[in-house]
């Protein structure tokens, strides 16, 4: 059966499921994507967006339904066969080989035969063609994340993709990169590419898309047009229920305040090869104040961190805390003065994954439990301490275990995350000093994160939060400065510095 | 001192082949710690094809079977149960040192036929490089073809690119549609394959009968070597040149009369091992040729 509607239609997934183990990621999935529509696909983490689109290009295979392309049914083994039916595909973690050059990365996902030196030309016209400068001899290790980017788009364009999966795309980008992509989309779809936009971002997808697919508990939701829904309205689908208005806790002002800490003309080497050098950084930070830096990733952050919690030492006066200098003292003596610390890594850094949360607990604190104790009773005391910290750090941060004291990796990224914050109150930090705290996180424990810190500030406790995410920046920071390449810019007052200004000084234009 | 450059060269010629095929299997992102047991069996397979067939060619290819064979037992351990690269490598290197033992048994005491020298016409004329580097046995064309043959297909071919992007980032490799324990079953075989004939060339142009344990450490060496090379054919030339040289040696100061104890030049070319791969590592701290996925797991999709 063809008539003129399903002419336009390029691909339809019809009752797609699948499970993984007793997990049901996908629950009986339709959508329709009709050639030349840039399409959203909407949801929270763990929605089922991820698992769909590595149904369509053949990295999982889906355990029912069906998938038509061109009105035809297809089985899509593996991702060679999807491209073979034109489907391509930028991933939200770039699938590119550090090591290898431009011309290599493409090379090798292509399907065709092809000289190195003839791609090498070959690249450099599509990028003309769609304004995506690049160097086809240079390494993939010496280019920024926007440019990685440009690298995995143009490999889907040398295939001449006839639907493009765009995973989370713009999370790693600045504003005017987002804007540079934009053009390149809607030139992508006017030329008669679909465009399959997955995002968590509502103006986003308002501002690029026609039609939106929600999704959530691996269920679609709702599929319109964009123009008939609003991001309210969005917002609520996705997260199943009305947003509810978070009592908005106004940022603390704190102008009297004395500085609680300086950083002065801090020098780091790279730590590796895919690392970033620290070029004297300076900055102060007073009690009750949140300074945010932003940044796009891999420009010093991993640093940056790493120096202010003492896995990197360096000269005494570097950083001062109140009066003491404490640029080479460890991790430990600097919790001992006040100071926490939250990584950006969750798994692994700020937790232990595979050992219970009363563990992780443990790991923190036994230091304050020793305190008081003698060898023998912290023996005999600390698991009854750490279980009881353990419990009110849940009760109180409304972490949600899917049972009793769990292991650490057991836990949803946005519950372990609140875990972890909770934990650095717990110690009743005078600063803190927290990376990324909600990435991968969902919208709900998100806000909860940042109204902690919000009263944390008001408490009049010094924040320094180093985050990928402007929204975030400007929705909780007194000040802002720019880390890029190493650098970080003079701070300067919320109210006065825009996007654009930040796109600016992450040196990108 | 023709003669002495030739010897070097010679000597040098199973480290070279065994850390080839290693630095194709390392590339990979295999680190296949039993080339020393790989080796002992190519030479013992070697030597007893020889001794049966009296042919010194049926020697490479039973060396170079016998290779991919004991390679395959630690493809099959490492890649496909993902048990420990490391401790699975030492252990094939224990066991194979015990079974060449057992297997070489009936051959000790007997000698084999070396390897012909092919004198390639009109170069060999030329005077003193002729000699050195154009009438030499199959082995050593091959080992050198080998050298370019890698170098060139890492940079130029697609499967060659193909094996340095699952050693660098194997979930990527996954995600675009390679099979990532395909491509190290294949080149952890070559491996073997090399460090097969590496072995073979021991009793085939060096010492032409069975001792047991008589790769005495080539094995590590060529290990070794392939970190001093930073993963580099031919930097592997340069250094399998250098630890030749430094073996020589001891024959030299033994033929000259030089008063130093023999145990102290039998210790040198273990004692530069070390040495190299502490400067190496020294240099290399922030700026890091190993392959990214180096002796990790790959668990592909669950």
């Amino acid at each position: 059966m063809t008539n003129n509607l399903d002419a336009m239609t390029f691909i339809e997934v019809k009752n797609l499921s699948k499970t993984f183990d007793q997990f049901l990621a996908n629950d009986s999935i339709s959508i329709n994507i009709k050639k030349g529509e840039i399409h959203a696909l909407l949801g929270e983490n763990g929605a089922g967006k991820s698992t769909l689109v590595k149904c369509l290009y053949g990295v999982v295979k889906p355990t029912d339904g069906q998938i038509l392309i061109n009105g035809n049914h297809v089985i899509i083994n593996n991702p060679r066969e999807a491209r073979s039916y034109g489907i391509g595909m930028v991933f939200q973690h770039f699938s590119l080989f550090p090591a290898l050059t431009v011309s290599e990365n493409i090379l090798i996902s292509l399907d065709k035969k092809i000289k190195k030196k003839h791609l090498e030309d070959k690249i450099s016209i599509t990028a003309k063609q769609w304004g995506l400068p690049i160097e086809p001899t240079k390494k993939v290790l010496d280019l920024s994340v926007g440019e990685q980017q440009r690298v995995e788009i143009i490999r889907c364009l040398l295939q001449n993709p006839k639907l493009l999966i765009m995973d989370e795309p713009t999370s790693v980008l600045s504003p005017q990169e987002i804007n540079q992509l934009f053009k390149v989309l809607i030139k992508l779809a006017n030329s008669g590419c679909s465009i399959l936009y997955i995002s968590h971002k509502l103006n986003e997808i308002k501002q690029i898309a026609s039609k939106v697919t929600i999704l959530r508990s691996g269920k679609v939701i709702s599929s319109t047009s964009t123009s008939e829904i609003s991001t309210t309205s969005m917002a609520e689908k996705m997260i199943g229920k009305k947003v509810k208005e978070i009592t908005k806790i106004s940022k603390n002002s704190y102008l009297n305040s004395s500085t609680a800490i300086s950083i002065n003309n801090l020098n780091r080497k790279k730590l590796s090869q895919f690392g970033t050098e620290l070029k004297k950084i300076s900055f102060n930070v007073k009690y009750g104040e949140i300074l945010g830096i932003a940044g796009v990733a891999g420009n010093g952050q991993v640093e940056l961190m790493n120096a202010l919690s003492g896995e990197t030492l360096g000269d005494p006066d570097e950083i001062i805390f109140e009066d003491k200098k404490i640029g080479n003292t460890n991790i430990k003596f600097r919790r001992s003065l006040g100071l926490e610390f939250v990584p950006e890594e969750r798994n692994g850094h700020a937790t232990v994954p595979d050992i219970t949360l009363t563990e992780n607990t443990f790991l923190t604190f036994h230091n304050t439990y020793s305190k008081n104790n003698n060898f023998l009773n912290e023996i005999l005391l600390s698991s009854n301490m750490s279980s009881n910290d353990t419990i009110s750090i849940i009760n109180e941060n409304d972490v949600r275990c899917p049972y009793s004291n769990p292991l650490a990796d057991q836990l949803s990224g946005g519950n372990l995350q609140k875990f972890i914050v909770g934990r650095s109150l717990k110690a009743n930090p005078k600063v803190l000093i927290i990376s990324q705290p909600t990435w991968g996180v969902d919208i709900g424990a998100a806000s909860e994160i940042r109204s902690k810190l919000l009263l944390l500030a008001k408490a009049g406790k010094a924040i320094i939060l180093i985050s990928q995410d402007l929204d975030e920046i400007y929705e909780i920071s007194n000040n802002i400065c720019v880390i890029n390449n190493g650098s970080l810019s003079t701070p300067k007052i919320t109210s006065k510095i825009s996007a654009k200004d930040i796109g600016i000084l992450m040196g990108l234009s | 001192m023709e003669n002495l450059l030739i010897t070097i060269l010679l000597t040098s010629i199973p480290i070279l082949l065994a850390g080839l095929g290693e630095l194709v299997t390392e590339k990979s992102g295999v680190l296949n710690l039993g080339v020393e047991g790989m080796m002992l069996c190519g030479a013992v397979a070697a030597l007893g094809s020889v001794l049966i067939f009296g042919n010194p060619y049926i020697g490479i290819l039973f060396g170079a079977v016998a290779g991919i064979l004991i390679s395959t037992v630690f493809s099959f351990f490492t890649i496909t149960l993902m048990t420990n690269q490391v401790a699975t490598g030492l252990g094939l290197t224990i066991f194979a040192t015990a079974l060449t033992g057992l297997i070489g048994e009936p051959f000790v005491g007997k000698t084999a036929a070396s390897l012909p020298k092919l004198e390639i016409i009109f170069l060999s004329d030329i005077p003193y490089l002729g000699k050195i580097l154009f009438s030499n046995d199959i082995l050593v064309y091959f080992a050198i073809f080998l050298i370019f043959f890698i170098h060139f297909g890492f940079q130029n071919t697609k499967i060659g690119i193909i094996i340095r992007a699952v050693g660098d980032n194997h979930d990527s490799a996954h995600s675009i549609g390679y099979s990532v324990k395909l491509v190290r079953w294949i080149s952890t075989s070559f491996g073997g394959m090399c460090a097969g004939m590496g072995g073979a060339y021991i009793p085939l142009a060096l010492t032409p009968h069975w001792s047991e344990g008589m790769t005495a450490g080539k094995g590590w060496i060529a290990l070794a070597l392939v970190v001093f090379a930073s993963w580099m054919p031919i930097r592997l030339l340069i250094g399998a040149l250098i630890f030749g040289g430094i073996t020589i040696l001891q024959f030299v100061a033994q033929a000259r009369g030089w008063d130093v104890p023999s145990q102290f030049l039998n210790m040198l070319p273990y004692l530069t091992t070390i040495l190299a791969l502490a400067l190496i590592s020294f240099k290399l701290r922030n700026n890091n040729y190993a392959p990214a996925c180096l002796g990790k797991h790959f668990l592909g999709n669950k």
